[in-house]
């Protein structure tokens, strides 16, 4: 089988996957550097079985991905699970229009409406990009004078992507959430991510340690994956009073911190899972 | 060897090194890009889609 590999940089995930890929038998691996190609939209130019998508750029990783599956390529993701994952809007309309429970969240247009909605809402509030990862750029609203500061930074500094105004209820996490990795129909491992600081992305230096997967986490981690597409995600969960609220889900997960602390082998699940769909 | 792009420092590459892995110098503490078997450059700077 010819396994394609689409890459950019080569992170710790990238580097235990390909080792995965190498260790298994009659795989032919195709390392595709988005950097470096360009495609011909009209014609395949690859004799290749399944894409697997390791970019970092969310941009490239939908077109490139759109590209390969318009020409029959199954690509883990698939191209309508990175559109919805890569917004955060279309992600949360995913989970609203699955009954998966997420938590409150307003749209905007402009900065007066915006202001509105946040005072409908109440402070503290989160106010996030619609695509973005690694918490950037995400703020936490305290006040209306916080909200009216952040809002003119936005409307006078902010790309096109900043004149849509997500805004998000703020939920308290006490110290840590949920990453759990869904493979198919499986949670296959979890980890709660600690942070004296609101934001608990490993990238910005959460510590990881194991989360037992009880039946409900893992059911409803499936449940946010298939109303994302399913395949290979990452879901973020929050702990409420009121049972787990759905706050994200990733399409090219991160993993590196989760596989000593859960004590299972992330790769190697995902490789199973390429393989399965690129025999299908 | 390879030589550090941004302090000239001899950066000695590991056997499986693989073309477009992210490294530190240990000199300079810089994020090398290896391009090669015995080559680097200067790691990208992170772009506003960056991530998972």
């Amino acid at each position: 089988m010819k396994v394609g590999f689409l890459h950019s940089i080569i992170r710790k995930e990238e580097k235990l996957l390909l080792e995965e890929f190498r260790n298994r038998e009659g795989i032919e691996l195709i390392k595709i550097d988005d950097r470096q190609q360009f495609f011909d939209l009209h014609k395949n130019d690859f004799d290749i079985d399944v894409i697997i998508e390791r970019c970092v750029n969310h941009s490239r990783a939908l077109h490139s991905m759109k590209i390969f599956s318009d020409h029959g390529i199954p690509t883990i993701n698939n191209p309508e699970v990175a559109e919805t994952c890569g917004s955060k809007f279309l992600t949360t309309q995913a989970l609203i229009k699955a009954g998966v429970k997420t938590p409150r969240c307003f749209l905007a247009y402009t900065p007066e409406s915006a202001l509105e909605a946040m005072e409908h809402l109440g402070y503290p509030c989160v106010i996030k990009p619609t695509t973005g990862s690694w918490g950037r750029l995400i703020s936490k609203v305290n006040d209306r004078d916080a909200a009216e500061a952040i809002l003119e930074h936005k409307q006078i500094l902010g790309s096109y992507h900043h004149s849509i105004f997500y805004i998000q209820e703020y939920l308290e996490k006490k110290g840590r959430d949920i990453r759990s990795f869904v493979v198919g129909n499986d949670c296959i491992a979890a980890i709660y991510r600690h942070s004296e600081h609101w934001i608990t992305n490993t990238a910005r230096g959460a510590t990881a340690s194991n989360c037992p997967v009880t039946q409900e986490l893992h059911d409803i981690s499936v449940q946010a994956a298939m109303a994302c597409g399913g395949g290979v995600v990452a879901v973020d969960v929050f702990e409420t009073d009121e049972g787990y609220s759905i706050n994200e889900v990733n399409y090219t997960m991160e993993f590196r911190n989760s596989i000593d602390v859960t004590g299972v082998n992330i790769p190697e699940k995902i490789v199973d899972f390429v393989l399965k769909e690129g025999r299908q | 060897m390879a030589e550090c792009p941004v302090c000239g420092a001899e950066v000695s590459l590991e056997g499986d090194a693989e073309v477009g892995e992210i490294i530190a110098c240990d000199d300079c503490g810089s994020e090398l890009e290896v391009t090669g078997k015995d080559s680097l450059q200067e790691a990208p700077q992170e772009e506003e889609d960056w991530g998972e």
